[in-house]
C-alpha cells in the first residue's frame, strides 16, 4: 500500500512539473506594448494617460506576475495604421511582446489586428471606438474594451430622438470610425421612428467647421450629430457656438465626447451636452479612489480609454496569475472565463466575438453653476445595462464567434 | 440658373462663398509672413505654422496671467512672438545663409517639431478656449447666412494688414530697400545699406505676421499647440501658387484658395483637404514660377 502511494504520489508530482514546464512565461517575462497616439489629436484622451494608466495595473501586482516581471514598452503611432502595424510587427516579432494595448483609431485598431492575427498575440482594444472591430472585422484574440460605436448610439442617439431630436444631419469624420459611428446611429434614429437628412464627411483633422456647420443649418435637421472624436468635436461644437445654431432652435449631439473634450471646451460652452460614456472618475468610492491616484501622477481626471487601457491590461495579468503562462490560447480563455472585476468594469464579460460587455453610462454635461470645480463635469443620467449597449451575441457578424 | 443646375439653393453658395473668403483671408496673413521671408532670407520658413500657435498661446498667456484684452494681444502677442523670431533668426539662420535652401527649410521644420512638441507635453492636445471679445460677440443675419461679427472682424483686420504690408513694401524707403535686398543683396550692402540688420527685420516682421494670424484665429479655433501644424502645408501650396516671394501673389492667392477650397467644401466635402494641392499642381505644370512669381 505503501508503495503504491509513493508511486501515485511522485506521479503526481511528475505530472505537476511537467505542466508547470509547459505552462511557464515566454521569455522569462511578460512584455505588454502600449501603441498610442503620443503627440496627436488624441493624446490627451488616450497617449500617456493610458501608458500610466497601464503602468497602474503592473504596479497592483507588484511589477511581477506568475513569478516571472511584467515589462512595459510604450511607442507613438502617430494616428497611422501603417507605423502602428510595424511598430506591432517589431515587438512581438524581435522584442518578446505578448500584447499590444491601447491602439486609439480604428484604423490603426485594423492595422494591429493584422500582426496579432499573424502572431496569434492579444490585442486588448480601448481608444478605438469602430464596432466592426468585433464584427466583420472581428480576430479571434482582438479584445474591445471600452465602448463602441453602437454602445454610444443606443446612449446618446436614441436619448435625443426621444427627447423629439427625430430628424439628424451628420458631420462625419472621413475615415473608418467616423463612417462606423454615423452608420451605428443612423440605425438607432431610423429604428426609434427618426430620419436621417444628409450628411458631410470632413477631412480628418479638420480646423475649421464653419462651411459644415452652415450645410447642416440649411439641412433644417432638428440635430446636427458629430460622428467624430477629439480635437474635430471641440471644434465642431465651437463653430456651432459661434454660428447661432443653438439660438435658432437646433440642437447639437457630441456622439463621442470625452471628458478632455468637456475641460478644453469649458462648462459655459458645453453645458447641457449630453454624453454616452464607458467610465466617470466620480461614480463610485472605487472610481474616486482609483481616479485620485491617476490624478496624482498625471495632473488629469482619466477618460474612459485610459481608465479602460487599465482595466484591460489588469485582467489579462489576472489570467496570467491564474493560469501561471502567457500563452495566448490559455490566457484568451482564461480571460473569457473570469468575470472582468474592477473598478471600471463590475461583472463584464468577454464574449467570443471579442467584445467586452459591461454597463455604459448616459452622463449629461453640468452647468458652470452646478460645478464645484475642475473635473466636476458630468452628471449620470441613466446607466445604460451591458447588454443593451452592446446588443446579444447572436448579433455580432464575427465569423470566429 | 446655374445655383439651381448644381442642386444647391443660392443661399448656401453665398454663405460658402463668404466662409471662403474669411479663411482665405487668414491663408492671405499667413502666406504674407512666408512670402516676405522667402523673399530675403530664401528660407522656406516650415515653423511658420508653429510660430502662428505661439501668437495664439501668447494671447492665452497674456489674458491669463496679465490680464490683457484680446485688443492688447493683437498688438503684443506679433510684437514678442516676432522678437523670438528675430533670436531664431541671429541665432540659427544667419547660419544658413548661402547654403542649399533644404537645410534652412530642414531646421525650421525641426524647430516647428520641437515648439509643438513642447507645448503638447505642457498643455496636452485638446487645447484651451479663448473667448472672442465682449465686443463682438453675436452676429448678424444676411437672410443667407448668419453671420458672427467676430468672422467679419477678421476678414476686415486680415485685408487691413495685408494692404499696410503692401504699402509698406511698396512706397517707402524701407521697403525699396527690401525689395532691392531680394533682387540683390551684394549690391545693396555696397551702397552702405546694412543688409544684415534687414534681413533680421524681414524675418522678425514675417514671423509678427505669423502671430498676429494666430491671435485671430485664437477664439474662433481652440488655442492648441498643434492648431498650426493642420494649417501649415495649405499655407505653403498657397505661396506655392502664388509665386514664392510675390507679396501681391500671396495676398490675392490666399483669398482665391479659401474660396475655392469653401466651394469643394458643398460639392465634394472629401476633396476639400486636396482641393489646393491639385490646384498647385496643375498651375506648376502651366506656369512652373506661380501666377504672380517672376519666372527666373
Amino acid at each position: 500500500m505503501n508503495i503504491l502511494k509513493t508511486l501515485s504520489a511522485s506521479a503526481s508530482a511528475l505530472a505537476m512539473l511537467a505542466s508547470a514546464a509547459a505552462a511557464e512565461i515566454s521569455d522569462g517575462v511578460v512584455k505588454i506594448g502600449v501603441l498610442t497616439d503620443m503627440s496627436g489629436t488624441y493624446s490627451d484622451l488616450a497617449g500617456e494617460g493610458a501608458a500610466v494608466a497601464a503602468q497602474m495595473a503592473i504596479e497592483e501586482f507588484g511589477g511581477t506576475v506568475a513569478g516571472a516581471p511584467i515589462e512595459i514598452v510604450t511607442a507613438d503611432h502617430q494616428n497611422k495604421a501603417d507605423i502602428a502595424a510595424n511598430k506591432a510587427r517589431e515587438w512581438g516579432d524581435t522584442q518578446g511582446v505578448d500584447a499590444f494595448a491601447e491602439l486609439v483609431t480604428t484604423s490603426v485598431a485594423l492595422g494591429v489586428f493584422e500582426v496579432a492575427k499573424q502572431q496569434n498575440k492579444i490585442a486588448l482594444v480601448s481608444g478605438a471606438a469602430s464596432s466592426p472591430l468585433t464584427n466583420d472585422a472581428c480576430i479571434p484574440t482582438g479584445l474591445h474594451w471600452t465602448y463602441n460605436t453602437r454602445a454610444l448610439a443606443v446612449g446618446t442617439g436614441s436619448a435625443v430622438v426621444k427627447e423629439g431630436g427625430d430628424t439628424w444631419y451628420f458631420l462625419t469624420a472621413d475615415y473608418a470610425f467616423g463612417e462606423a459611428l454615423q452608420g451605428d446611429v443612423a440605425k438607432v434614429v431610423e429604428a426609434e421612428g427618426g430620419q436621417v437628412l444628409g450628411a458631410a464627411k470632413h477631412p480628418f483633422p479638420a480646423s475649421d467647421f464653419s462651411s459644415f456647420i452652415l450645410q447642416a443649418q440649411a439641412s433644417g435637421a432638428k440635430i446636427i450629430g458629430l460622428a467624430n472624436a477629439g480635437a474635430d468635436t471641440i471644434n465642431a461644437i465651437k463653430a456651432a457656438n459661434e454660428f447661432g445654431v443653438i439660438a435658432s432652435g437646433q440642437k447639437i449631439a457630441g456622439l463621442l465626447v470625452f471628458l478632455t473634450d468637456v475641460h478644453a471646451l469649458g462648462l459655459e460652452t458645453a453645458q447641457g451636452l449630453q454624453m454616452t460614456v464607458s467610465f466617470y472618475w466620480d461614480l463610485n468610492d472605487e472610481t474616486r479612489a482609483w481616479s485620485q491616484k491617476y490624478f496624482e501622477k498625471t495632473g488629469k481626471m482619466p477618460t474612459g480609454v485610459q481608465a479602460g487601457t487599465y482595466s484591460s491590461v489588469l485582467h489579462y495579468l489576472k489570467a496570467i496569475e491564474a493560469t501561471g503562462t502567457d500563452d495566448t490560447d490559455t490566457v484568451l480563455a482564461k480571460m473569457r472565463e473570469m468575470p472582468v472585476e474592477d473598478m471600471f468594469a463590475n461583472g463584464g464579460v468577454l464574449r467570443t466575438d471579442g467584445r467586452m460587455v459591461h454597463d455604459m453610462y448616459l452622463a449629461e454635461v453640468k452647468a458652470p453653476s452646478e460645478s464645484s470645480g475642475p473635473w466636476d463635469y458630468l452628471k449620470i443620467v441613466r446607466t445604460i445595462p451591458g447588454e443593451e449597449a452592446f446588443g446579444p451575441l447572436s448579433e455580432s457578424t464575427c465569423p470566429t464567434k | 440658373m446655374l445655383t439651381d443646375l448644381l442642386g444647391f439653393p443660392p443661399q448656401v453658395l453665398f454663405g460658402q462663398l463668404l466662409l471662403g473668403l474669411i479663411n482665405g483671408a487668414f491663408y492671405a496673413v499667413l502666406s504674407l509672413g512666408l512670402a516676405v521671408i522667402f523673399g530675403l532670407l530664401n528660407i522656406v520658413n516650415f515653423a511658420h505654422g508653429a510660430l502662428y500657435m505661439l501668437g495664439a498661446f501668447a494671447a492665452l498667456a497674456a489674458a491669463k496671467w496679465l490680464g490683457i484684452s484680446y485688443w492688447g494681444a493683437l498688438i503684443i502677442a506679433p510684437i514678442v512672438v516676432g522678437a523670438f523670431g528675430i533670436v531664431i533668426e541671429r541665432l540659427l539662420l544667419r547660419r544658413l545663409a548661402g547654403v542649399d535652401h533644404l537645410y534652412g527649410l530642414l531646421l525650421t521644420f525641426g524647430l516647428a517639431l520641437v515648439i509643438e512638441g513642447t507645448f503638447v507635453k505642457l498643455f496636452g492636445s485638446s487645447g484651451m478656449p479663448y473667448s472672442t471679445p465682449a465686443s463682438l460677440q453675436g452676429g448678424v443675419n444676411l437672410g443667407f447666412m448668419f453671420l458672427p461679427w467676430y468672422r467679419g472682424w477678421v476678414v476686415v483686420a486680415s485685408l487691413a494688414v495685408c494692404l499696410a504690408t503692401w504699402l509698406l513694401f511698396e512706397r517707402t524707403k524701407i521697403g525699396a530697400y527690401l525689395r532691392a535686398g531680394t533682387e540683390n543683396p551684394k549690391l545693396l550692402q555696397a551702397f552702405g545699406v546694412n543688409v544684415p540688420l534687414l534681413t533680421t527685420l524681414a524675418y522678425g516682421y514675417g514671423v509678427a505676421l505669423a502671430a498676429f494670424a494666430g491671435v485671430l484665429a485664437a477664439p474662433i479655433t481652440q488655442v492648441n499647440p498643434l492648431m498650426g501644424s493642420n494649417l501649415i502645408i495649405v499655407v505653403f501650396a498657397v505661396v506655392v501658387i502664388g509665386g514664392m516671394g510675390s507679396i501681391v501673389g500671396a495676398v490675392v492667392t490666399g483669398l482665391a484658395m479659401g474660396v475655392i477650397e469653401g466651394l469643394t467644401k458643398v460639392f465634394w466635402p472629401e476633396a476639400s483637404a486636396t482641393v489646393i494641392f491639385v490646384v498647385m499642381a496643375i498651375v506648376l505644370v502651366l506656369r512652373p514660377a506661380g501666377l504672380f512669381g517672376k519666372a527666373s
